[in-house]
């Protein structure tokens, strides 16, 4: 789960992490009392999930509160196309409002698990503020890192290593290594998937702060931090998923024109490729689950057809030890309750299997069997492009 | 010979006392599986369909010898019940369960580094030798005996390709899920190398999915020390970068672990990659010039 950089930085606080003074607000006017408040002159930062908001306009200093107000008004509401937002942009709700502070430098700090040592590891650059795999691409050996024990944690002998690293001298130096344990406690504490700072600011007077923050956490641990769990803001996540998390269902939404219907993670991205080898293009990655009820097939079919981008519908399904038969008869009558228009092409694979195909056949319904994954995928392209779903419409149409 | 499993396996299920743990023993049974033992805290006493139940593995053991554990207890509570197969001295752990998180899957990892327990999964559907034994949620009838071994990151694509081997006639000797999560408790490399020591297993089918590094691994695993022929199949050749897709470990972060970078280190170490998933039976026919 992704929060917003206001939501991480209170997060980070509570552990000790130093960020800059200031406040979110979701108004334009509120702004003027945090700049009075902060001093006069602010950052304004539009806070929506993805990165790339500074180059895209979302970031703007205010020399007075009264500038705060109209920086402020400019960036809430606005739609923010950034380079991880995708073309259709994201519109602001809420805006930062922070202390300006003088940069001497601009370091990284990134806490991530090492998935080939089974490790965290703390990772610190002198480039910072520039994106870690830009640097990782370029200057791979300006990249310092410390693996550390998840049960003892970062010890303080490996911050001050990246802080002698870095060439932080005095106070700069200490204010550096009370950071980065700190950084790793949370990172530790709230089963966090990613813990960024970039970048951690030297500020002119020596301080160290988090100018910017990112924290990701872990999803399957969400239950043990319902504190977390109630950052989630559904307004930075597409409607269709948040429509298909309710029903357990996983979804995500792309931009093709094959909504796909698959049990099984690893299938239902097999399915995605195989689309795309026939020279279609998916609508979506769809995981109904191994067991495949007819309630999820149903509320899966509601939303791939709530999409008016997909054109046909593949359905592939291996039954393993749910029978096809019973999957077969689910389709049908979630087909049918649904009142489904656009063709579907469905494969079912496993126990039962002729007598799953024998119903799919006899149901009244478009519905074209397909014998295997390939033979799925190239009648569903066929079908989406309009080509190739008349066939079995038409054997719909004498079976009514 | 198969590897891990086989019929000399005995088998306690920790969480018997639930739907799915019931309804899956029950199959594994049906298979000819030595289901010999269950386990639940708090119901040891009772039985399951004529099966032992036990309140802790190590009394589960005592009485029956089992000597590997099937696990199906909810995520929160899945990585004590590994720690406790592991602490009653259980050899191999297959764990099902879904959703663990994956800071208790690291710490796991530590603690079953010390002792010699083989954890496969968490999130997979397990592991089954045909003809010898079955310890997973994988539908059986699609299996034969014979002499590929298969190992994968995922659930019903595996069953896709074992019934793609069976239909063209090669049989396996041990099918493994290692499952979707980001900690693995067995690798890629971990199974190739107990089947390049299996005499049964003439080939290997490898299958993989975006994220982590698991594949290069492999490959550089297959370059330096594997003879026998190895097919693979990496699953995400089309996912969106930056997005979980279904499975935890299946994303591709900071631009590192696409498909395109795992088929290259694959074909580099002479891997055949099947270019789609409906060509993973035919590749490995191929690759043994039966075709």
């Amino acid at each position: 789960m992704k929060v917003h950089e206001y939501q991480a930085k209170e997060i980070l606080a509570r552990y000790g992490v130093a960020i800059p003074r200031g406040r979110v607000v979701t108004a334009a006017e509120e702004a003027r009392a945090v700049a009075r408040e902060l001093g006069g002159t602010v950052v304004v930062k539009a806070q929506i999930h993805a990165g790339g908001r500074g180059k895209a306009g979302g970031v703007k200093l205010a020399k007075s509160p009264d500038e705060a107000v109209q920086v402020a008004g400019q960036i809430i509401g606005m739609k923010l196309v950034s380079k991880q937002t995708g073309p259709e942009g994201k519109i602001v709700q809420k805006v930062l409002v922070e202390e300006a502070l003088g940069i001497a430098r601009e370091l990284y700090l990134g806490v991530v698990l090492d998935r080939a040592l089974s490790l965290p590891v703390m990772m610190a650059s002198a480039f910072g503020g520039m994106e870690i795999e830009e640097v990782a691409a370029q200057h791979p050996e300006a990249i310092l890192k410390e693996h550390f024990d998840p049960l003892g944690g970062l010890q303080p002998f490996q911050a001050r290593k990246l802080g002698f690293a870095l060439e932080l001298k005095g106070e700069t130096f200490k204010q550096f290594v009370k950071f980065v344990m700190a950084l790793a406690r949370t990172y530790n504490d709230t089963d966090a998937s990613l813990a960024e700072i970039n970048p951690l600011l030297v500020t002119t007077d020596g301080n160290v702060v988090a100018l910017d923050a990112k924290m990701n956490f872990d999803d399957n641990a969400l239950m043990r931090h319902p504190d977390i769990a109630a950052m989630r803001d559904l307004d930075e996540e597409d409607p269709y998923e948040v429509e298909a998390s309710k029903y357990d269902l996983n979804y995500i939404k792309l931009d093709g024109s094959i909504g796909c219907m698959v049990n099984g993670a690893g299938l239902a991205m097999a399915t995605m490729d195989i689309i795309k080898h026939h020279g279609g293009a998916p609508a979506n990655f769809l995981d109904v689950g191994g067991g495949a009820s007819q309630e999820r097939v149903e509320s899966a079919f509601r939303i791939l057809l709530s999409d008016p981008a997909v054109k046909a519908v593949l359905i592939n399904i291996f039954g393993g030890i749910v029978r096809c038969d019973m999957l077969a008869a689910g389709v049908v009558a979630a087909a049918k309750a649904l009142d489904v228009k656009v063709p579907i092409v469905a494969r079912l694979e496993g126990t039962n299997v002729e007598e799953g195909r024998r119903i799919l056949a006899e149901s009244g319904l478009a519905i074209q069997p397909a014998a295997t994954m390939a033979d799925a995928a190239a009648k569903a392209v066929a079908a989406a492009s309009g080509s190739g779903g008349t066939s079995g419409a038409r054997a719909a149409r004498r079976g009514k | 010979m198969a590897i891990w499993a086989d019929s000399s396996t005995r088998v306690v299920v920790q969480g018997l006392t639930g739907k799915e743990g019931q309804f899956h023993a029950a199959k594994c049974r049906e298979y000819g599986t030595k289901i010999v033992a269950g386990m639940t805290p708090g119901k040891g006493g009772q039985s399951v369909d004529g099966v032992p139940v036990f309140d802790t593995v190590k009394a589960a053991r005592a009485a029956t010898g089992c000597n590997a554990s099937l696990i199906f207890v909810p995520p929160l509570g899945a990585a004590d019940a590994i720690r406790e197969a592991a602490d009653a001295g259980i050899e191999l752990i297959v764990c099902i369960s879904e959703g663990i998180p994956a800071r208790d899957e690291v710490l796991l990892r530590q603690a079953l580094a010390a002792g010699g327990a083989r954890l496969i999964g968490p999130n997979c559907p397990g592991i089954i030798s045909p003809g010898k034994a079955k310890l997973g949620i994988m539908p059986a009838h699609i299996h034969k005996e014979g002499s590929i071994g298969v190992v994968s990151r995922s659930g019903t694509l595996t069953y896709e390709a074992v019934d793609q081997l069976t239909k063209l006639g090669l049989g396996q000797s041990t099918c493994i899920g290692i499952g979707g999560d980001p900690v693995p408790g067995t690798s890629f490399v971990d199974a190739l190398a107990a089947f390049k020591d299996d005499p049964q297993t003439e080939a290997v089918v490898m299958i993989g999915e975006i994220g982590g590094s698991a594949e290069e691994e492999a490959a550089a695993f297959v370059m330096k020390n594997f003879s026998k022929p190895v097919v693979a199949f990496i699953a995400g050749q089309t996912a969106p970068p930056g997005r979980r897709m279904g499975h935890a470990g299946a994303i591709i972060s900071g631009g590192k672990g696409t498909a395109k970078e795992k088929i290259e280190a694959l074909t580099a170490a002479g891997i055949h990659v099947a270019p789609t998933p409906a060509d993973i039976g035919i590749t490995m026919a191929r690759a043994l010039g039966k075709t």
